[in-house]
């Protein structure tokens, strides 16, 4: 660490491309320990990309991106990533419980040996992972095969997943996405709790930016090969955001004060 | 080979293997069960059937190959099983669940598995192979397996048990969750191309005790049984391996004092345990849901 106030996620000027068409460009951020950040923008623009860039799996072509304090890539262990995916099979023959275990430690050689055996290395494997289950509220659920939870449930075990080796950040692909409004408020609570209680760093993508507004501590809103980040309040307008979409898009005061966004071009399923 | 059945169990077991040739079929039988049974739960898991099939049907043309050009069949099935290993390695879309949408690896593997099968047919035709040979290629010869045969077996066995010790979590991981271990720094496609070869030596191996189509009742079904009784990975692998054990056991010695072959009984007993183990879990999700609704 050669700077005091370390940024988690630092980008200049960044760029990448994908089959050679430039996805995103002159894309500059910088993310603090224990803030919860929000990646919002239309299909295609590279959310999940900025996701996979940042563990290092899609490299950038201009600019710098520093994550943990060194080139992405380099510190993943201290990165907890939960991707976009569809939900697992209901034939999946594993366990929740087994799968937050291969987050611990899934990417070692050899067998584990026995508890029995290992002594204190494996108890305090099985405690963390009981207690990162506990801290997602998944412990009913948790022994039984994987695809047999609900989606919400299923999510929350692949939230701990991604916890468990206490990471510095994380990186959440569409966490809300097929989860019901009841579960969609309840993982966002959960994210933001995690965030606050561990000052885990979270990027986390979404499609729908209204269940999760009223959590977030700033938004990036990718669009037109820029972006543009800031707290709820400076980025969603109705002016920044008609014009990052390209169409007329309205921001509602409800009586508590939130924001909501109305005619988001995702919403209605037309793209750009 | 028909004994008489006694009532004396450890009579009839000491009997049975007081003859060299079934306690030689034993012994590689016992091998072949718990590399199957290892090796078929990561198959089953992985969704890779259709391509352990597969390496199981062209180790045939690599036998016959063999035949043909008077070479030891072992060359054949050795070279195939580990050359198709390799291809399948290297398909798009290998180290990623073969059921995803798009993935091309069945249509490959089904094409590959045809044109296995017709050439194996035309070395067996080219070498004037008779009925026997086809039979013994396809079905096995557990009955005249050498001393020499069962410590080959063992040590190609062992090999394989050993890098899938190594390899098991990281593979486990991959599996079931490609993209999440890939952040981790695994690499899928070489913990899946690892995992074919391993797959195509046990099956090459296996090939030579039970035949090509033999391979694959020990390989599947003991596990595609397991992952029905369980979803804890260890108690799986070691479900697996007790059941192709005991299919293996049961069926060897119960062909002894019959009339019909081995094969015919290994793979009955193993249907047999895949059939109670569906009813098991079916039931099992039936008891369930009413439990968790009221719960």
């Amino acid at each position: 660490m050669t700077t005091p106030a370390r940024d988690v996620v630092r980008l200049v000027e960044a760029a990448t491309q994908v089959g050679g068409r430039t996805i995103w460009s002159g894309v500059s951020l910088s993310i603090r320990a224990g803030e919860f950040v929000a990646i919002l923008g239309p299909n295609g623009v590279g959310k999940s990309t900025l996701l996979r860039a940042v563990l290092g799996l899609q490299p950038t072509t201009a600019g710098q991106l520093q994550v943990l304090g060194a080139p992405a890539g380099r510190r993943n262990s201290a990165i907890g990533y939960l991707p976009q995916r569809r939900n697992f099979d209901p034939s999946t023959p594993i366990r929740g419980v087994d799968l937050v275990r291969l987050g611990w430690d899934g990417d070692r050689w050899g067998l584990p040996l026995p508890g029995f055996l290992r002594g204190g290395k494996a108890k305090q494997a099985q405690q963390r992972v009981d207690e990162v289950i506990e801290l997602v509220g998944a412990a009913g659920y948790a022994h039984r095969p994987i695809g047999q939870c609900s989606g919400g449930e299923q999510q929350r075990l692949l939230i701990a997943q991604a916890l468990v080796r206490r990471p510095e950040l994380l990186l959440l692909d569409e966490p809300l996405d097929s989860l019901d409004v009841t579960n969609q408020a309840g993982v966002s609570r959960l994210i933001q709790r995690v965030c606050r209680a561990e000052n885990v760093a979270v990027l986390l993508v979404a499609h729908d930016v209204n269940p999760i507004l009223p959590y977030l501590d700033r938004v990036l809103y990718l669009a037109h090969g820029g972006a543009v980040i800031g707290t709820p309040q400076e980025v969603i307008t109705a002016e920044t955001l008609s014009m990052l979409y390209d169409t007329p898009i309205d921001v509602l005061h409800d009586r508590q004060g939130g924001l909501v966004v109305v005619g988001q071009p995702d919403l209605h399923g037309q793209h750009r | 080979m028909t004994s008489h059945l006694s009532w004396n169990l450890v009579y009839d077991y000491r009997e049975l293997l007081s003859f060299h040739f079934m306690l030689n079929a034993m012994r590689a039988g016992t091998i072949v069960a718990v590399v199957s049974g290892v090796a078929g739960y990561f198959m089953v898991l992985r969704r890779q059937a259709f391509a352990g099939h597969t390496l199981s049907v062209v180790g045939f043309p690599g036998a016959a190959g063999a035949f043909w050009l008077g070479a030891n069949a072992a060359f054949g099935f050795y070279g195939f099983c580990v050359l198709a290993a390799l291809i399948f390695a290297t398909l798009p879309g290998a180290g990623r669940s073969a059921g995803r949408v798009g993935n091309q690896e069945p249509a490959v593997i089904g094409t590959v598995q045809g044109l296995a099968l017709a050439s194996g047919f035309l070395f067996l035709n080219l070498s004037h192979g008779f009925a026997g040979e086809l039979n013994d290629l396809l079905f096995g010869v557990i009955i005249g397996v050498t001393d020499g045969q069962v410590i080959a077996l063992l040590v190609s066995g062992v090999v394989c048990l050993l890098v899938l010790a190594a390899v098991a979590r990281p593979l486990l991981f991959t599996s079931v969750d490609a993209d999440v271990a890939a952040a981790r720094g695994l690499h899928p496609r070489l913990l899946s191309a690892i995992y074919l070869v391993v797959l195509g030596v046990s099956v090459a191996a296996t090939s030579q005790i039970t035949g090509s189509l033999l391979v694959f009742a020990l390989l599947v079904a003991p596990a595609a049984t397991a992952v029905r009784l369980t979803a804890r990975p260890a108690l799986g692998v070691l479900l697996s391996v007790l059941i192709a054990l005991a299919v293996t056991w049961l069926g060897e010695g119960i062909a002894f004092f019959s009339p019909y072959p081995i094969g015919f009984w290994v793979t009955t007993f193993a249907f047999l345990a895949f059939l109670l183990a569906t009813g098991y879990h079916w039931a099992a999700a039936r008891v369930r849901v009413p439990a968790a609704v009221t719960a």
